[in-house]
């Protein structure tokens, strides 16, 4: 990668393009948007090297928001173009920026096959349960029972959790973050650029048109303390307005459980430690919801293999030096059987 | 089959017959290794400055049961020591390795052809999946033709006996002892198959020893006399060729070298993404060898993330290339329409084979014409190229290139399974010969906005990710004129509309005039074509011209801008025929293009014209 160094330090104003942002007011994605322009300039990379990506949907207006380069293009498809966009250029830092249903929906192939391969992107899913754009139809993850214009009397398929559909298609960077937390946002965004790979972000977005308030099960202020876990590597899996409250496997089985320390004679030393490594608890903490559990927040996993494009490119240099090719194409095309005719 | 003298040539029993031309279909089970046959026979045949034409027609089954019809694969090759249009309207000989192979092919045999037959294969049980009642080796069927019954299968295992093989290896050189046989017959070298077998089984040389030791029995069977005392041999003049350095090439070689040519006369690298379907997935195979060009290879998840990763590749500064067929172009033309909105270069290259829908997989057509001009949502204007032949998809693949690069527009190129597959004697051309496609991508940063046009060829400037200062956003939203920016604004909307399809009009202005392939710019009828029928309809005019027919030939290269001159040359001729492999698309295209009054001649049997079915639709035009 040539990472040339800036000549002056970018700020975050300097990653907000010309052009008026239409969504709603109130719209979780400004927040988001905010969150992004404000970790571009620690990515330290030249403007020009970044590009967004995205699909269709509200959320994905995003790239016309941002001064980079971007893209937006059709419906779902936003990983296969970044892919392309990285086998052609594997210097550029890819952001693809998809919705529930852009990604899970009509795109859910796509999304799976991006994590599979683990081309080197950032894949920031904003979900708000809800498809925007289209005037707020029911989307894969919403949940049972929800009332939409499609779904008058409620939806009656199950919803699909991104985290675990992620971990399934085999990603090996796998966070999560909510939109009104500007402080913790940037954060996961650094550690998604740092890792090279896949790197999928699942953003609890609100959309205050069609959903409003779908996540205030735990991100309700009188709530957040007590259904939400931020996670932290090598850190005990501590939540609670006092922190005492915390995971540990639930004995005889391959459960988690809440338990409070201090109570029944637990100790700190029994709640489990988070390792972002673990695949195992990665699936553990991205299946807990609440009511009965806090929503796990954060890097859940972290287990970096080489990028795809890495492989490919390695291919490409070993047949080089395998055979390289003197004569170029020309020689190519008189390989195997020729024979002349004389005049 | 035309008999002009006969020679006799030493060591052969008899004189053998000197011919103009033959052709010659080989037919087995899938199993019976027909299309390698078929292969080194025409290898052996270019090897003899023959020229030739092929036609390997397989069965989409991979494994379809033993002796069954729908199992039989088939090769057909016609050579001569003329110019050779085609694979041949009906074979002078057919090798038939079982008895469906003959069921299948013996009524495309010519009246009084050779019947070569495995009569060992001939047992009741292989009759019966056949759909014999009777034998047909008694029962009359074969009184139209000269049959040589040959038990092949017991001689292949008497030639094999010394090398200690099962049964059933020993039986898989019988493919051998028919080439060997047909290697007698028209007095071929066998050095080049030899060579073949032994680098083909370097790591099994009693394998590499019994094929040979079959196809040398093969062709000691004949030579020995052992064969009917009124079948000699026969022996097929050089062609007169123009002379230079030549190979054997098929459509998907042809297309995947010309592909790496286009880039690398464009300086440009090229990402080619692609899912695999028949018979398009021979061009991803050819492309994924070449990673020593630097070519990248990208086999998607579907057609959609094939286009789509060869779009995203094309707005990276790499020439992004996908190919398919019919059902997977489907699936592509919502992409494509984007890369026609944001104006991207991308070649798209569809092989295309029998429809709708799954259709017939391994059949040959030419139904997506329609498709390719006009089968996406709105008004979404491309170039539409068509190659010919199997070496013709070198130049077109490099037309191709040019074309996405110089007007930023994705073009199709279509040829089709038959053109894929088939192949042919290629003088191969110096790339360097060829001038240079230029490419400059935008790196000015003053002025620029992404939708500023070229005025003469109205294409926008190529900037790609990664040039400082001109980071912009581009998408499938309509582009304001002026900025590129998003506008919902009526008249920009009317105005951009416009200027796409003037960018793909203007294309007419940058290719050649359309030329007559064959006979007079005027005259009492011109037979159009595009795509695989150049082949039958060449073969068709000319025959009927020396007959003092007054009949043209034209064949259309760019189906979409049409060339400038096509109206006007087609005025000149009293009628107008357009002969392609579907339901009438093109003749529909230039009625609707030129209000001329243009017939079709339409054929959608997912097999290739006859020249005698062109030849007879011609003379019934003209009341001759
Ligand atoms: C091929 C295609 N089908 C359908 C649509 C209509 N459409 C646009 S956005 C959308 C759903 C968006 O939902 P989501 O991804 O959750 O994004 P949000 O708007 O909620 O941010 C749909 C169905 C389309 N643009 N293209
Ligand atoms: S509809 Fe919802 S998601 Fe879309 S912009 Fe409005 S608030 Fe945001």
């Amino acid at each position: 990668m040539n990472v040339t160094t800036p000549l002056e330090k970018l700020t975050p104003k300097d990653f907000a393009s010309d052009q008026e942002v239409r969504w709603c007011p109130g719209c979780g994605d400004y927040a988001i948007l905010k969150a992004v322009q404000k970790v571009m300039p620690e990515l330290n990379l030249p403007k020009e090297n970044i590009v967004f990506v995205s699909g269709i949907g509200c959320s994905s207006r995003f790239p016309y928001y941002m001064s980079t380069y971007g893209f937006h293009t059709i419906h779902g498809r936003a990983p296969a173009f970044a892919t392309g966009v990285k086998l052609a250029n594997p210097d550029l830092s890819v952001w693809v920026v998809t919705g529930d249903g852009d990604g899970l929906s009509i795109g859910g192939n796509h999304l799976l096959h991006i994590l599979r391969r683990n081309v080197d992107v950032q894949i920031l899913l904003f979900n708000n349960e809800i498809y925007g754009l289209t005037k707020g139809q029911y989307s894969p993850t919403s949940r049972i029972g929800t009332r939409s214009p499609s779904t008058p009397s409620g939806s009656v398929d199950y919803p699909l959790s991104p985290t675990e559909f992620a971990l399934g298609a085999g990603a090996r960077f796998i966070a999560r973050g909510i939109d009104t937390q500007l402080k913790l946002l940037p954060d996961l965004f650094l550690r998604a650029y740092a890792h090279r790979g896949a790197s999928f972000v699942e953003i609890f977005q609100n959309c205050i048109v069609y959903n409003d308030n779908v996540f205030a099960d735990f991100t309700d202020k009188t709530v957040a303390d007590d259904h939400q876990i931020h996670v932290t590597h090598g850190k005990p899996l501590l939540f609670g307005k006092d922190g005492k409250r915390g995971l540990r496997v639930k004995p005889g089985s391959f459960d988690l459980e809440v338990v409070t320390v201090g109570e029944n004679g637990i100790a700190e030393k029994d709640i489990l430690v988070h390792d972002e490594t673990s695949r195992t608890l990665a699936q553990l903490l991205a299946a807990m919801r609440p009511p009965n559990f806090p929503m796990a927040i954060g890097v859940l996993y972290c287990n970096p293999v080489a990028p795809y494009g890495d492989r490919v490119y390695q291919q490409i240099e070993e047949a080089k030096a395998k055979a390289p090719a003197p004569g170029g194409l020309n020689a190519l095309l008189r390989t195997g059987h020729t024979w002349q005719v004389s005049d | 089959m035309s008999t002009t003298a006969n020679v006799k040539v030493e060591s052969d029993r008899a004189p053998r017959q000197i011919l103009e031309s033959a052709v010659v279909r080989f037919a087995g089970d899938s199993g019976d290794g027909m299309q390698l046959t078929g292969g080194q026979f025409t290898l052996t045949t270019a090897l003899a400055e023959n020229d030739l034409a092929t036609f390997p027609d397989f069965p989409a089954e991979i494994r379809a049961p033993t002796g069954t019809t729908y199992g039989v694969s088939a090769f057909q090759i016609n050579f001569g020591g003329r110019r050779i249009k085609t694979a041949g309207d009906e074979p002078d000989v057919l090798v038939a390795m079982n008895p469906a192979a003959l069921k299948v092919n013996l009524g495309d045999l010519r009246r009084g052809g050779l019947a070569i037959l495995d009569i060992g294969s001939f047992t009741e049980r292989n009759l019966q999946k056949a759909g014999f009642k009777t034998n047909p080796l008694t029962d009359g069927t074969l009184d139209a033709y000269r049959p040589i019954k040959v038990d092949i299968s017991r001689l292949t295992l008497e030639s094999v006996k010394a090398l200690g093989l099962s049964q059933k290896e020993a039986l898989r050189c019988k493919n051998m002892w028919a080439l060997g046989l047909i290697y007698w017959m028209y007095g071929r070298e066998r050095t080049a198959t030899t060579k073949w077998l032994r680098a083909k089984f370097a790591k099994r040389t009693d394998l590499a020893d019994a094929n040979i030791a079959a196809m040398d029995a093969g062709h000691a069977f004949g030579e020995t006399a052992e064969m009917p005392s009124d079948i000699g041999g026969f022996l097929i003049p050089k062609a007169d060729i123009q002379p230079g350095l030549y190979r054997t090439v098929t459509g998907s070689e042809a297309l995947a070298w010309g592909l790496v040519a286009g880039a690398e006369l464009a300086g440009i690298q090229m990402t080619f993404a692609s899912y695999p379907i028949t018979p398009a997935s021979t061009l991803l195979h050819a492309l994924a060898r070449l990673k020593s060009y630097g070519i990248v290879t990208f086999q998607a998840e579907d057609e959609i993330a094939a286009v789509c990763a060869a779009i995203g590749a094309s707005y990276a500064g790499s020439l992004g290339v996908t190919s398919s067929s019919g059902p997977g172009m489907a699936l592509k033309m919502e992409a494509i329409g984007l890369a026609i909105g944001v104006e991207l270069p991308l070649v798209v290259v569809n092989s295309q084979r029998a429809g709708p829908s799954t259709g017939m997989p391994t059949k040959t057509e030419q139904s997506d014409l329609f498709q390719a001009i006009w089968g996406r949502n709105a008004d979404s204007p491309l170039a539409v190229i068509a190659s010919r032949s199997p070496s013709d998809c070198f130049d077109v693949a490099i037309e191709a290139v040019r074309l996405a690069t110089k007007y930023m527009t994705p073009v199709i190129v279509l040829t089709d399974g038959y053109i894929a597959n088939a192949s042919e004697p290629w003088l191969i051309p110096d790339v360097n010969a060829y001038p240079k496609i230029p490419v400059a991508f935008r790196t000015d940063p003053e002025g620029f906005h992404p939708f500023l046009r070229d005025p003469k060829t109205l294409a926008r400037p190529w900037a790609v990710p990664g040039t400082p200062g001109l980071e912009h956003r581009i998408g499938g939203i309509e582009r304001d004129y002026q900025t590129g920016h998003i506008s919902y604004d009526p008249a920009n909307h009317q105005k951009m509309t416009e200027i796409r399809a003037a960018k793909i009009r203007g294309i007419a202005r940058d290719i050649p005039l359309q030329a007559v392939e064959e006979g007079e710019a005027k005259g009492d009828l011109a037979v159009v074509g595009w795509g695989s029928t150049f082949g039958p309809i060449t073969r068709a005019v000319s025959n009927l011209r020396e007959k003092g027919v007054r009949v043209s030939h034209i064949h259309l290269r760019h189906i979409w801008p049409l060339p400038a001159n096509l109206k006007e040359l087609l005025e000149g001729f009293d009628r107008v025929l357009v002969a392609e492999m579907n339901a009438g698309q093109l003749s529909t295209l230039l009625r609707a293009e030129y209000l001329l009054p243009i017939e079709g001649l339409n054929k959608v049997s997912g097999q290739p014209f006859k020249i005698a079915e062109i030849e007879a639709a011609i003379q019934s035009r003209l009341g001759k």
